[in-house]
Parts: structure tokens; sequence; C-alpha cells
């Protein structure tokens, strides 16, 4: 949306910020009305300043924009959500640092899409209160790619159309979902997903969040579609995410001290 | 027209500097080659010196200078040494000594966690502040910014140490001298009300 106006006001997610200046900062913003863009936060290194508080990372905040000569700049901020039960342990650090990073990786400046603001805004609320997680992020990671254009085929095979029946089949990041055993077996790149696994995907892909919440996957299979939806996530992005390592490591921090070889991507 | 290459090189220099734009550059750089005093060969000396003539101490990982192995801290016999303080930066240890309230020792970490950023656990000074625990310290004091970050390192380092006898403390965080409790966030009003204290009735 072309901004016509030299301020405006508009619910916005904090998504990340760099230190710039004396005392600035420059934050990664998912805004309602814009879309992603960049905007200076003036002054809130300062433990005075008034906005900092309302500028952490995962924020959910109305700001006041201004247009600046470059740059948008943060005249007013006042915090809707801060998500406070998510910062008080790592794991749901981890998870919302998960949210926002499909976010900012997955989109263009400038390109508004106030579902894409919503969905985030929901799964961080979903989070607060959730008992298992893990199935907010596959529900997130799956609504996302839908509201981007990459959802998944978990119906019929990529490749000879034929419809999936019940038994272990192949995913194909390249083919952009599931393949039958026949074309998979013969496919370069395709890794096998059992039943199960792809049985809660589907579920998941078509059910609404209140619907899928019932799902109780056991945790071998919360791993499989971890590492399957990482596998397609990667492929698409072109590069790894930070955040799934973080995860793991917090995860392990409950067992051992030591941290575990980080499961590869590819 | 090209500018001569001398200066276009420290303009250059400068614009890879941060917070500094090509403008600011060549009004430094022009800045420079106009004056007649010792600023220029003065800048030159402490530049050179910068990197030379400093390097990390051994045990708490400040700066200190090249000749030293630990720094003054480490090594000052009237300091704590059952107390670390745990810093993200060099300029935090330099706050906290201008308070003259503290008398312990510090550890840098040198970052924060950040997991959108991709700084983990081995980017930071983290394992060798578990290494320094042997050497009877009592408490360590997490001094890391009040930020998402900064709580998440603290998180993270409170997290390695429960299984140790070393208490583990956090600095308290609240309403700024000065501030304002109607602009302040649902965060530090928060931490605010949950750390309230006891007001001495004098």
């Amino acid at each position: 949306m072309p901004l016509r106006e030299r301020t405006i006001r508009t619910p916005a997610l904090v998504l990340r910020h760099r230190e710039i200046g004396e005392a600035d900062r420059l934050l990664v913003l998912y805004t309602e009305q814009l879309g992603k863009i960049h905007a200076i936060a003036k002054g809130v290194r300062k433990l005075k300043s008034r906005k900092a508080g309302h500028l952490e990372p995962f924020t959910h905040s109305t700001l006041q924009l201004a247009k600046g000569r470059d740059l948008m700049i943060i005249t007013q901020a006042e915090t809707l959500n801060a998500f406070l039960p998510l910062r008080e342990n790592l794991a749901g650090v981890g998870h919302a640092s998960y949210v926002i990073e499909l976010i900012d990786r997955f989109t263009y400046e400038n390109e508004e899409n106030p579902r894409i603001f919503h969905l985030a805004i929901r799964t961080l609320e979903r989070l607060q209160r959730a008992k298992d997680p893990l199935l907010v992020l596959r529900f997130y990671e799956l609504r996302l790619l839908d509201l981007l254009g990459f959802r998944p085929e978990l119906q019929q095979c990529g490749l000879c159309q034929a419809e999936i029946k019940a038994q272990d089949q192949y995913f194909s990041a390249e083919r952009g979902g599931v393949l039958c055993p026949n074309c998979g077996r013969s496919t370069p790149g395709a890794r096998p997903i059992s039943m199960e696994a792809l049985r809660y995907l589907r579920h998941l892909q078509r059910s609404n969040f209140q619907q899928a919440s019932v799902a109780r996957p056991r945790p071998e299979i919360h791993t499989e579609m971890e590492i399957l939806m990482q596998h397609y996530l990667t492929y698409l992005l072109e590069r790894n995410l930070n955040t799934p390592s973080f995860i793991r490591k917090i995860r392990h921090l409950d067992t051992t001290d030591h941290v575990p070889p980080a499961i590869e991507n590819d | 027209m090209q500018l001569p290459e001398p200066v276009q090189k420290l303009i250059d220099a400068f614009s890879r500097l941060p917070g500094i734009g090509p403008k600011t550059a060549s009004r430094l750089a022009f800045y420079l080659l106009r004056t007649t005093d010792d600023t220029a060969p003065a800048l030159a000396e402490a530049l050179q010196a910068l990197k030379a003539n400093t390097s990390l101490c051994r045990v708490c990982f400040n700066i200190t200078l090249s000749d030293r192995e630990i720094c003054e801290i480490c090594d000052d016999p009237r300091r704590d040494r059952s107390v670390i303080c745990v810093v993200e930066e060099p300029l935090d240890v330099f706050a906290l000594e201008r308070t003259g309230g503290y008398s312990g020792l510090y550890h840098v970490l040198h970052g924060v966690l950040s997991p959108i950023e991709g700084i983990g656990v081995d980017d930071l000074r983290i394992q060798e502040l578990l290494d320094r625990l042997k050497e009877n310290v009592t408490e360590i004091i997490l001094a890391t910014n009040p930020s998402m970050e900064g709580d998440a390192t603290a998180m993270y380092l409170g997290r390695r140490l429960a299984g140790s006898k070393v208490r583990v403390t956090r600095l308290a965080r609240g309403l700024p001298v000065g501030g304002d409790l109607e602009y302040a966030d649902q965060n530090t009003l928060k931490r605010a009300l949950d750390g309230r204290q006891t007001l001495e009735r004098g």
C-alpha cells in the first residue's frame, strides 16, 4: 500500500532489531497495514526511554509512525500484548522466536498481508496457553504456507496424481508434497514419511485450530513432523533457519548438560 | 572527477564504521585534511595502538593492556573473589565500576544469545564462565541487559548453574529514576510490582 499521509497509526509485531547510532535501534516490524517495514526507534537504548519496553522482539504494539527521509520513524508505541508468559521461560522464547523468524524470512518489504499479521498474533496467543506448543507451531507453519502460496499437496501424489492411500509414503520438497511409494522410490531427494505423521499433517492442514488442537501425536511422530516441515521450509528458503537449533539445545538442557549434535536439515 | 586516492581511501575507511554514512565520512576526511594541529597524527597513533596494545583478560575476558595476562580487576587482591558479575560487553564493566558499589569480579560474555540472529551458546564465553566456578565462587550476579536477548541469556545461565551450589542472582528491574508510571510497559511495571520493597519508616 503506498503511503500518502505523513504519519500512520498501525498495529505491529516487532520482528528484529539492530543497534545504530548513539542510542537508536533499527527495527524490522510486521505491520498490519504496511506489511514488513524497517523503522527507526530513536533513543530507545536509554534507560528512560518511554518506547523501549514497547518495542522488544515479539511484542504486539500499536505504533505511530512518521515518514522520515529514508525510513519510517517510530514516534509513539504502546503495548497491546507483550506475551509475558512466553518470555518467562527459554522454551517460550525459542518458540516465539521461531514464529518471528519464519515471517521475517518468508516476507518481503512493503507487501501487506493482514492475514499473515493476524496469524502470527493468534499463534503467539495460542503458544502462551498451549499444552502442546509443537502442535501450535506445526499448525502455524501449514497456515503460513497456505497464505504464502506454498501449501504442500498432501492428498494426492505429486507425480502420478494417484489418491494417497493409508500407508507409508514419500515427501518431496521439490515436488511440493507427498509422492506415492511407487513414484517416491524413484525420485531423488524424496524422503519417507510415515502414515501416522502424514495423517496428522493432513488433519492440521484441513482443520480449524480448535479441531486441530485435539490431536495428540506421540513424541516420535512430533519429531518426524518437525524434521519434515523444517526440511520443506529450508528448501523453500534455500537456507537454514536459526531458531530450530536453539530450540533443540533448550530441549536437551532438561535431560543433560551436553548439547547434542544438530539434526541435519537437508 | 575523482578524489585523490589518499582522501578517497580515508573516506572509504570511515564509511565502514557503524553509524557513519558517506556524507559524514567525507566531512571527517576533509576536516582531517585541513587541520594543521596534531589531530590527524594523534588519531593515527591512537588507532594503531588500539589493536596492538590491548588484549582480553585470560580470566574474565574484559579488555586489558596487551602486556598483562589478567586485567587489573582480576589482579587486585582487595576484590572479593567469591562473587562474579556476568555482563554482555566490556563497556558494561565500566558502567558498573562507575557506581563504586561493587567489589567482586566480572565475567564478560561478549554478546548475548539471540535465537533469531543465530547467536548460540558456543558464540559466547559461557563455557569459560562455568570453568571459573571451581574457584570457590559463592554468588553469580547475572547483569545482562533487561531485554529479550539479555533475559534469555540469563535464563540459560540460570539453568546451566541450577545443579551447582552457587547462589545465582539477577539485577533487579523496575522503574527508572525520574520515570513516569503511565508510560511504563507491561513487562517493566509487572516486575516493579513483583519486586516491590517495604518502605523503611523513618
